[in-house]
């Protein structure tokens, strides 16, 4: 009997064979782990491995696959956590920006609109009050004047500026298409900032997700906590340059208007007085790499851009001899004296660093400041020991399973019921293969999926074995039988797994976290196992029947 | 012949409708007294849907529950529940528990100091004792969850709904999503009678009831459809019950081997997803009693067209694939 033509059974083998060549490396997982991390290690080197790297590379051959199924982290151990970007945080600074801009504006116009000043107003407003309200269309116009055109898809034409006049007070605030177009480079900036940093970490395969409209997923897998993770991604560095006031001891001193009182880092109970707005800011940073000063110290040295680098140099050319105040969040790292001018727009902060403290200091000032807060709204810690046990939990189910129901399609099909279990052990191969060839993350309630879905894929074998058994007993030969029993199963087969189909399609759709693991594995499942149950086990029983050319079969 | 398991006799005669008042009643009735008890009782929300905080704990000695709980009494926590995990997977000295603590009122973003002082004050009890895993989940996120999780069992629904109408006709559509409507209300309803977690994986369950429960009814009806053809004058009745009699054998073959990984997922799956795994075992139960007993009563009361050209024959669309 050859009614499956050649060259599909050809195509059939050539998938099965490829599934279960996909699948082998997730059997020797550590081993093929260690291998990858080798290749890209070596790979980032530029092509030299170390003796280490070479042995991991030679722990597995090259010219077998070895893409893995990623391991999730209740799984693998780690830390997820979903923060929500306060957007608004931004409106705030950019107004706050403004009013320097608008009071200069206004000035240009005394004679119509008389003195301005700043009245009270909510944050990300500003109202500004004039004194002679018969010149409000000109400061309305003068104001309106500052907004530029905002570049995005929907909102091309509108001013970044919303004025309109109230009484005597000018009310500007950020338009909805600018608010929206900020809110979209906030993220996209605290995206980069967070992939920046958590990379940095040197941590495997984290996932950095933007999810909805201001919400940003975070999932490292190996990193102790959740906690550990915020500090991480958290921690700003703010790194300012401040004109020293004076030095004191005094924790109690008056700073005096616009002036800081600020610790220092290495003199217990030292405290500088430093002005309030800074020289140079991070922000005019473009590098800074940890390195070793004249003494062999560990410091960080770092590069300004060409803004920040004319204002190093013009203020360290105007105060040759006074101190000024290398200050980190909120500390004095340092206090040296300008010994001289310092063109060029790079230096060295130095301090009593360790190795580990200057390279996380680099990392800190390289990656720059979160541009609004966040608010964590879940988050998630699972330890590596948990994660283990759950693999181990979840690999003794599916061997179980696999060799419950086996035993049960043997015990209830014979012959056919061993035809029925090959297909089952391609089929796992192929979803395993899938999953790993995709990059796909298995879960525990993605082993979960697996495992059910080798009882539900024998449903498929049922029905075909059943229409036979009919077929068989309204007195068929044993040749129609097999081909009736396949055929008129069809149907069936499709309208069951359709249906199965459409649920984990919704699961994945709708779905978060648990369920959409599920729903990947389940999905694939039913695709796969509709393959295994209806071309395998077809092709497989085939053959043995061409082989064996039975005379009567029994199912 | 060789030797088989049969748990089905070759050939059966049963009249599925012989007590159909007393069957189609008795699932009226679990219908009724699941939404009463899940409207009285409520459920026993996991932190997915509540928001708060759960932390897992494990110690080489054995759980103290009540010593736990006064530890942490002194916090102000309010709503604090306890509970020691048993599994067989567990090694002898592996004690442990999951405590729960409720989100308090007005707290957008989850609190690690708190989180911090229940580690403390657990440790001044079992000095051994770590915590393999803490998850938080705030108010905000948990009603989107909710919402979302009502939405993607609706959808389910709605999809399988119309797929069966495109299929076959309306009357087993309807009674299809009858069938569903049952097992997803009385496992629910179980679910709040014993106040068993019912989290986001609970949720990933009833689709997947779904899923199972309407595979083995359209196989029925497939089987129903190709008769229909077959039998033109065959009363609706006894049509139905021969059709149910010729896959009876496969609805509780399958129902049998998706069972076995069931229940071996119970033993050796590990606590984790044993909520899920129980809700997929009272699903399949209950899908097959539905595909038995409840869909096909209610195409019965309907009755199908049985004009001289069914509607869609058994060389549906797909009869013609070269398998």
């Amino acid at each position: 009997m050859s009614s499956t033509a050649l060259w599909k059974r050809g195509l059939i083998l050539m998938i099965c064979a490829w599934g279960i060549l996909a699948a082998v490396p997730n059997l020797f997982y550590t081993r093929v782990e260690q291998h990858n991390d080798a290749a890209a290690a070596i790979a980032a080197a530029g092509g030299t491995a170390t003796p280490d790297q070479a042995a991991a590379l030679a722990e597995w051959p090259g010219v077998l696959p070895s893409a893995l199924m990623n391991l999730g982290l209740d799984l693998r151990g780690g830390a997820h956590l979903l923060a929500e970007v306060r957007v608004e945080d931004v409106y705030k600074s950019r107004i706050d920006a403004l009013w320097p801009e608008v009071r200069d504006a206004l000035r240009g116009l005394r004679d119509q609109v008389g003195n301005v000043r700043r009245a009270p107003s909510p944050e990300g407003v500003l109202r500004v009050t004039i004194e002679n309200p018969a010149g409000m269309a000109a400061a309305l116009e003068a104001v309106r004047g500052l907004g530029s055109s905002v570049v995005t898809l929907t909102g091309v034409g509108q001013s970044t500026l919303d004025v309109t006049s109230q009484d005597s007070d000018i009310i500007v605030q950020l338009s909805e298409a600018e608010k929206r177009a900020t809110d979209e480079r906030t993220i996209q900036q605290s995206l980069e900032i967070i992939r920046r940093r958590v990379d940095q970490a040197g941590t495997r395969e984290p996932t950095i997700q933007r999810q909805g409209q201001d919400r940003i997923l975070i999932q490292v897998p190996g990193i102790g906590s959740a906690q550990e993770l915020k500090d991480l991604i958290g921690t700003t560095a703010k790194l300012t340059f401040n004109a020293v006031v004076s030095r004191t001891t005094d924790a109690g001193a008056k700073p005096g208007p616009r002036n800081l009182l600020l610790p220092s880092v290495d003199e217990k109970g030292v405290y500088y007085i430093v002005e309030e707005s800074p020289v140079v800011s991070g922000e005019d940073l473009v590098d800074a790499q940890p390195s070793f000063d004249q003494n062999n110290k560990p410091s960080v040295s770092f590069r300004f851009d060409t803004t920040g680098a004319r204002k190093f140099g013009d203020y360290t050319a105007a105060n040759i001899g006074a101190p000024f105040a290398i200050v980190l969040d909120n500390e004095v790292i340092s206090a040296p004296v300008i010994q001289s001018h310092i063109p060029g727009g790079s230096g060295i902060i130095t301090g009593s660093f360790t190795v580990e403290e200057s390279t996380n200091l680099a990392i800190l000032l390289r990656a720059g400041a979160l541009p609004a807060e966040m608010n964590f709204l879940e988050e998630r810690t699972i330890g590596p020991e948990l994660g283990q046990d759950s693999i181990d939990a979840g690999k003794a189910a599916g061997l179980v399973g696999m060799v419950a129901v086996a035993v049960y399609m043997i015990a209830s099909y014979g012959w056919f019921g061993m035809m029925a279990n090959i297909a089952l052990t391609i089929n796992i191969a192929l979803i395993m293969a899938v999953l790993s060839t995709i990059g796909a993350t298995l879960t525990l309630p993605g082993i979960a999926g697996i495992v059910l879905t080798m009882g539900m894929a024998v449903d498929a074998n049922v029905l075909i074995y059943e229409r036979m058994r009919e077929e068989l007993r309204d007195g068929g030969n044993p040749r129609r039988a097999i081909e009736m029993g396949f055929e008129r199963a069809f149907s069936a087969i499709m309208d069951s797994n359709v249906t199965g189909l459409l649920t984990a399609v919704i699961m994945f759709w709708l779905g978060s976290g648990p369920v959409r693991g599920f729903a990947v594995t389940l999905g694939l499942g039913i695709l796969t196992s509709m393959f295994t149950a209806v071309y395998v086990t077809r092709f497989i029983v085939e053959l043995w029947f061409d082989l064996r050319r039975p005379k009567a079969i029994v199912v | 012949m060789a030797w088989r398991l049969r748990l089905v006799p070759e050939k059966t005669n049963i009249d599925f409708f012989k007590i159909q008042w007393l069957t189609f009643g008795s699932s009226i009735a679990a219908m009724v007294a699941s939404v009463v008890i899940i409207l009285v009782m409520g459920l026993n929300f996991g932190i997915d849907f509540r928001g708060g905080t759960t932390i897992r704990t494990e110690s080489t000695t054995p759980v103290d529950v009540g010593a736990y709980r006064e530890a942490l009494s002194t916090l102000g926590l309010g709503d604090v529940s306890i509970s020691e995990v048993f599994d067989p997977a567990f090694r002898p000295d592996q004690h442990v528990s999951m405590i729960r603590i409720s989100a308090r009122e007005g707290e957008e973003a989850v609190t690690p100091a708190v989180i911090a002082e229940v580690e403390t004050a657990l440790k001044t009890v079992d000095p051994a004792i770590l915590f393999p895993a803490v998850e938080s989940v705030g108010p905000k996120v948990s009603e989107e969850l909710i919402t979302s999780a009502l939405l993607s069992v609706l959808a389910g629904a709605a999809g399988i709904l119309f797929y069966v109408w495109v299929r076959f006709e309306w009357q087993f559509a309807v009674g299809t999503v009858a069938a569903l409507v049952h097992d997803v209300l009385v496992t629910v309803g179980i679910f709040s009678l014993f106040q068993i977690k019912f989290d986001l994986t609970i949720v990933a369950a009833l689709l997947t009831i779904l899923g199972y429960s309407v595979n083995d009814t359209v196989v029925i009806f497939d089987r129903l459809r190709e008769n229909l053809a077959k039998y033109k004058q065959m009363p609706l009745r006894d049509l139905m019950n021969l059709t149910t009699n010729e896959t009876l054998s496969r609805t509780i073959m399958t129902a049998s081997t998706t069972l076995i990984s069931l229940i071996v997922l119970v033993f050796f799956g590990g606590d984790v997803i044993r909520g899920f795994v129980f809700a997929m075992i009272l699903g399949v139960i209950l899908g097959s009693y539905s595909t038995l007993y409840m869909a096909k009563n209610i195409v019965l009361m309907l009755g199908v067209d049985r004009g001289d050209k069914p509607k869609k024959s058994n060389k549906g669309e797909f009869a013609d694939v070269d398998a």
